[in-house]
């Protein structure tokens, strides 16, 4: 069986790899989906909602991240109504939590600040729910702060899949859902951290960050763990 | 918008750090041309006690915090044609609800009495109430054009007056940023 299959983007034929899924098949074209949760390295998980895409045929948006590319598919990932869900998706993210940029350790590194710029978000049109959320400082060199958090668990597949610690998961549900390491512990008293950091390197926001670090003062370092997962041949 | 009267120029400043009205005069050459066709008929950079009538475009840098700034925040918009929410605390509410998640009463006690070295008691002479929340200009009224950034970047500003003043439409997308 040939190993390249043909599809349809924004109209244009391209040849992909089989088993590649839509997010992928794009990217090796050269052409770019917006995402905050998917990582080149980590199972794909469809969270964040940003790399929704229509496929013909179907009558709902899909996300690209978890969709095969499938012979003779024919996607479209540039769109008005998909720049409207996107939008929309990025200003509930912002809306949810409490995201004071001029005050973050990320501003001006941070993919979902960036994301907003790059879809035109100018500002949010949802009320902002002010939830009171707390900082974890326990850990002796990281912190995580629950105010910024988007709930991509990009964190959580990087520890269990790469590091193999599994420290982070998500409890509650819906709104109420939160980063929780294990089972409810404070990250300091935690019995599998290696505090290896690779949970702080792939965070898109100002959420999980090393100490030590001003507004402004923190860029990760997410290629770096992309490059050793590609190593290890870890996710996909 | 353009012709022989000037376009009548308002600024407000509600609970901010006047760091966008700074952004406002960094705007460079573009003041120079801002003399000439447009008149600042109110605001802190002007002695003007009431906000006027038929305002052609107002800049309000702020979030909403106070009785005090949704009045005069009402009262803008009742008498302007184009509102602008200028900088990240009128966009997003900013710096200025990072007191949200705290009671109001709960606040002022910390502050006035338990933080006092002296005479400890809540001001209340001549000091608007604080709202529950802190929130943004478009929480309150219907805002036009929003200028994101803390502050915003002169750029922007600039991008935003000449496009009103040649009579387009401001496109923002791209060039402002959160923070
Ligand atoms: S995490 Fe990003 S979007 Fe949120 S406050 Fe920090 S810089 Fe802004
Ligand atoms: S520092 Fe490493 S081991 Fe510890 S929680 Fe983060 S990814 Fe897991
Ligand atoms: S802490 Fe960071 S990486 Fe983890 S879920 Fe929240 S935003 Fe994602």
């Amino acid at each position: 069986m040939d190993s390249k299959i043909t599809i349809r983007i924004d109209g244009e034929l391209v040849k992909t790899d089989r088993g590649a899924s839509i997010f992928e098949a794009a990217k090796a074209n050269g052409k770019h989906i917006p995402g905050l949760c998917n990582m080149k390295g980590l199972k794909p998980v469809g969270a964040c909602r940003l790399c929704m895409v229509e496929v013909a045929g179907v009558n709902r948006l899909l996300p690209s991240c978890t969709t095969p590319a499938q012979e003779g598919m024919s996607v479209t990932i540039r769109s008005a109504r998909l720049d409207a869900y996107r939008k929309q998706a990025l200003e509930l993210l912002l809306s949810e939590r409490n995201h004071v940029c001029a005050v973050c350790v990320s501003n001006g590194h941070c993919e979902l600040q960036s994301l907003a710029t790059a879809l035109g978000v100018t500002n949010v049109r949802y009320g902002y729910r002010y939830p009171k959320l707390g900082v974890d400082l326990s850990h002796p060199r990281y912190v995580l702060d629950h105010n910024r958090c988007i709930l991509c668990t990009r964190c959580v597949r990087v520890c269990a899949e790469v590091e193999g610690a599994h420290v982070w998961d998500i409890a509650g549900r819906g709104i109420h859902s939160m980063l929780t390491c294990e089972m409810n512990r404070t990250w300091g008293a935690s019995r599998n951290c290696t505090s290896c950091g690779k949970c702080v390197q792939v965070c898109p926001t100002g959420a999980l960050a090393e100490k030590g670090f001003a507004v402004e003062e923190m860029i990760k370092r997410t290629a770096s763990v992309e490059r050793l997962t590609a190593v290890r041949g870890g996710g996909r | 918008m353009s012709g022989q009267t000037k376009v009548k120029l308002a600024t407000a400043w509600l609970d901010g750090c006047s760091g966008c009205h700074m952004s406002l005069l960094d705007v460079d050459e573009l003041l120079v041309a801002l003399v000439e066709r447009v008149e600042l008929v109110y605001g802190p950079l002007v002695d003007t006690p009431e906000y006027p009538e038929a305002v052609d475009v107002a800049l309000v840098e702020g979030a909403v915090s106070s009785i005090g700034d949704q009045k005069l925040a009402q009262t803008i918009r009742s008498k302007t044609r184009i509102l602008i929410s200028l900088g990240d605390c009128a966009v997003t509410s900013n710096v200025p609800s990072m007191r949200n998640t705290i009671p109001v009463k709960k606040l002022l006690e910390r502050l006035y009495i338990e933080g006092a070295d002296a005479a400890p008691a809540i001001p209340t002479d001549g000091v608007p109430a604080l709202l529950r929340h802190a929130v943004p200009l478009a929480e309150v009224v219907k805002v036009d054009i929003h200028i994101p950034g803390c502050p915003p970047a002169p750029g922007a500003i600039a991008h935003v007056l000449t496009s009103l003043l040649d009579g387009k439409k401001p496109e923002l997308a791209g060039l402002v940023k959160f923070g």
